[in-house]
């Protein structure tokens, strides 16, 4: 039976309408609501779906950012997980927060806690980096699957469904691995009221990234974050020919 | 009073309601007049001089004539009533407003004010040939004061809109409905629009400040004023506020919006029975006090009917009854406290068997489409009965056992059948609305009465109370050119 870290990361929940900052150092999150980015959420409903088959034996999460990332633990402990750590990476030092710290945080943290496998989004929905799933796998030379939309277990390990560009790919991997969730590999499920009640009093470790020895200095300067352009307006036109005759006028047709 | 009440009648013709989907709703509805026998009243026609005239004041552009252009607003919402009108009027400003009713009333032209198009009682289109008067281009944000959250504009503007236009300063509307991305301020102060907020703003006659109105005659009636409080003589605004467009038509509004809520928090509950939602009701009430924001409830049909048509997930598994409960307040540590507090009591009472709580927008979203959007959800199936009623809590349960549904409060009961009969409708009414009546409720809490209930009207209207509104009618439109057939019934 296999013991599965999970990653999972907050984020300017995704009802929200984004805003870029003034200065355009970023967007802005102070008195924005986040949540439990939904990558991750579908990983943990899969870790804690491998645990009531009894695949695993025990699912970790671990979420690194500033105080307020307990609570998406909690969410994540309302969900099913046994307990949590939370790696404290605040400030400007959370600012600059990139995949790699995170996949060399829970590369150590796989190997402190002794995991089978990690599950971690295929991408946070607010950087949509889609590396630290990889990363990992390659600081710990572990397998992975990535965007996994199926996971079996089999006899040596695990079967894999991958999305791939021209369709579905399966494939075989030994544990210890790292898989990477993708949209349709399960529907998560809310955390109901007793179970937000039990996670209360579930064990949540608190550990600094230093401790982990892991050095946070910025790999990559984030130059400038723009807004997408606007969007120009559209006219209406009142029949059909005039429709044609104004493509063939602009050069569509 | 609860806000709301969901329910489903599911004993008349069951079998097949999904399978006739697609053909009831990709045919034309009947015309109205038709339908429901109505005779058309002495206006004229309009002729081609009346659209010159109409053309002259407005663009070319903003007087549609074709059929195909004005066919969709001779249907209403839920596709049920179907006018024959031939002309729709897109006027800009006031001063056009007031321009085509001083003509239309000279020359005996009946018009059908529309805004949105999202009233559930036919109020909103035509029965004969009325001219549409629409407010989709009166879309334009006056002012806002920022300190007193007055905010003035055109009638036409969208709620959404408009809801998004102050949350970005820190306030929003004090009115919320699951039509919001479609229905119009103007028609929402004209049917007195209830809505999701009901329980913590109040109702319109409380949050609008002003309104300016034109009478039939095209006089312009200005009561913009940006005010809480003003006690100057008599308090005209009231008097367009859920009048339907049968005594003016509203140009534009001043309503007060509270401030944005820092915290918002969403619970979603399965509750065993009837009984349990009155004690469930009871205790939200003196355990959240002020934060409580909506409580509504609806039954398993209901939500399980969503969650198929829709594809939306439900949160929890089976149970009889569920309840919605949000809270709205200024510190979330307060409230989740207070709300925490309430939950373990009522886990621990059993009047909460299992639920779920969150106060992530994106879940939150989730819980109210599965409660609100059950509407827009039933054109899916077929829908030819709408209702909406009030009734005092105590009466909730003596009700109930008997109509199958109806409840406290405002109760939406919704019969879907795979196609409208007579014998049908002749069942189903008047015999909710005598029901209602005996216990000393309202047979219409929430839409109205638009076209389709002005004849059962007393049942909540005492005899001296529709006197005096057929004489407020006669004085400020004489001729009777706004929205004839509706609200008011025939002698
Ligand atoms: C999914 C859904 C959910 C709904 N939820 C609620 C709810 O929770 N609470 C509730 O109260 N209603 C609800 N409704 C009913 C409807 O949305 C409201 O009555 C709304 O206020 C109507 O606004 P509208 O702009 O669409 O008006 P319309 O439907 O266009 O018109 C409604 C009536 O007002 C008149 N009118 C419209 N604009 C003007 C104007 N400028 N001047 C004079 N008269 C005018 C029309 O002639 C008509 O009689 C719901 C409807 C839908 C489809
Ligand atoms: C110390 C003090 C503090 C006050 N504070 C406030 C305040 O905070 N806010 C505020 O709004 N006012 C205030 N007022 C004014 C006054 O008290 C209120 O206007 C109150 O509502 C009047 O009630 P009343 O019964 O005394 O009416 P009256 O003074 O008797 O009458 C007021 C008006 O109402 C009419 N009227 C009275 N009864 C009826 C009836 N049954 N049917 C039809 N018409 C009727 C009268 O003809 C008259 O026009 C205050 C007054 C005092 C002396």
């Amino acid at each position: 039976m296999a013991r599965v870290l999970v990653g999972v990361k907050r984020v300017i929940d995704y009802a929200v309408k984004v805003r870029v900052k003034p200065d355009k150092s970023g967007v802005v999150t102070d008195g924005v609501k986040h949540s439990m980015n939904p990558f991750d959420e579908i990983a943990v409903e899969e870790a804690v779906r491998m645990k009531e088959k009894k695949l695993a034996s025990e699912v970790i999460a671990v979420s690194c950012g500033p105080a307020q990332s307990q609570e998406t633990l909690r969410t994540a402990l309302a969900m099913g997980a046994d307990r949590a750590i939370h790696v404290e990476v605040a400030g400007a030092e959370y600012d600059t927060l990139q995949p790699i710290h995170v996949a060399k945080i829970l590369a150590k943290l796989s190997k402190d806690e002794k995991a089978d496998l990690v599950i971690v989004g295929k991408q946070a929905i607010d950087d949509d980096s889609n590396q630290t799933a990889q990363m990992t796998a390659a600081l710990l030379d572990w397998p992975q699957g990535t965007f996994a939309s199926k996971v079996e277990k089999s006899d040596s390990g695990l079967t894999v469904t991958r999305e791939i560009d021209g369709g579905l790919e399966v494939i075989k991997t030994k544990l210890p691995a790292v898989i990477s969730a993708d949209l349709r590999l399960n529907e998560p499920r809310y955390a109901t009221l007793p179970n937000i009640m039990k996670a209360k009093k579930k064990p949540l470790k608190k550990v600094a990234a230093k401790d982990l020895g892991v050095d946070l200095s910025p790999r990559i300067k984030v130059i400038s974050v723009e807004d997408p352009p606007v969007r120009q307006a559209g006219s209406i036109v009142p029949d059909v020919d005039t429709l044609v005759a104004k493509l063939k006028e602009g050069g569509h047709i | 009073m609860f806000k709301s009440f969901t329910l489903i009648v599911r004993c008349v013709n069951r079998h097949n309601v999904y399978e006739h989907v697609r053909f009831a709703s990709q045919a034309l509805p009947q015309f109205s007049s038709e339908k429901y026998n109505v005779k058309r009243k002495p206006f004229n026609t309009v002729e081609i001089v009346d659209v010159n005239y109409f053309k002259s004041i407005l663009s070319e552009d903003r007087v549609l004539t074709e059929e195909s252009d004005v066919q969709p607003y001779n249907i209403d919402w839920i596709k049920n009533c179907r006018g024959q009108s031939k002309v729709v009027l897109k006027p800009k400003c006031t001063e056009e407003v007031s321009n085509i009713l001083k003509y239309s009333n000279e020359k005996r032209l009946a018009i059908c004010p529309q805004g949105g198009n999202t009233g559930l009682v036919g109020g909103s289109v035509p029965v004969f040939d009325e001219i549409v008067l629409n407010f989709v281009l009166m879309n334009k944000i006056i002012s806002l004061d920022e300190i007193s959250g007055a905010l003035i504009c055109e009638a036409g503007c969208i709620l959404e809109n408009l809801d998004n236009y102050v949350r970005e300063r820190n306030l929003i509307m004090p009115l919320d409905l699951g039509a919001k991305g479609t229905c119009h301020i103007g028609g929402n102060a004209s049917t007195n629009a209830g809505g999701l907020r009901l329980l913590r703003y109040g109702n319109l006659h409380g949050s609008i400040l002003g309104i300016e109105a034109v009478k039939a005659d095209g006089t312009v009636i200005d009561c913009l004023r940006a005010m809480k409080k003003d006690n100057t003589g008599y308090h005209l605004k009231h008097l367009f506020i859920g009048s339907e467009g049968t005594l003016g038509v509203v140009t534009k509004v001043a309503i007060h919006c509270p401030v944005l809520p820092k915290a918002v928090t969403v619970g979603f509950f399965g509750v065993k029975n009837f009984e349990n939602i009155l004690q469930l009701y009871k205790s939200a009430k003196s355990s959240l006090g002020e934060i409580l924001s909506a409580f509504e409830m609806a039954d398993f049909h209901s939500i399980i009917s969503t969650v198929k048509n829709l594809k939306l997930p439900n949160p929890i598994s089976a149970y009889p009854f569920y309840v919605l409960i949000e809270t709205h307040g200024s510190d979330e540590n307060h409230d989740a406290e207070k709300l925490n507090n309430f939950l373990s009591k009522e886990m621990e009472s059993g009047l909460i068997i299992d639920g779920t709580v969150t106060s992530e927008p994106a879940k939150m979203q989730d819980a109210y489409k599965l409660v609100y959007l059950f509407l827009h959800d039933f054109r899916h199936d077929t829908l030819f009965f709408k209702y909406s009623n009030t009734l005092c809590p105590g009466h909730l349960t003596e009700i109930f056992p008997r109509v199958v549904s109806s409840g406290d409060g405002n109760i939406h009961i919704n019969v879907t059948v795979p196609q409208y009969t007579k014998q049908v409708a002749s069942l189903l009414e008047p015999y909710i609305f005598e029901e209602v009546s005996k216990l000393n409720g309202s047979i219409s809490a929430e839409h109205g009465i638009g076209f389709r209930k002005p004849h059962y009207i007393h049942y909540s209207k005492d005899p001296s109370a529709l006197q005096l509104m057929k004489d407020l009618k006669q004085l400020m439109d004489p001729n009777g050119i706004l929205n004839p057939y509706k609200v008011l019934p025939e002698q």
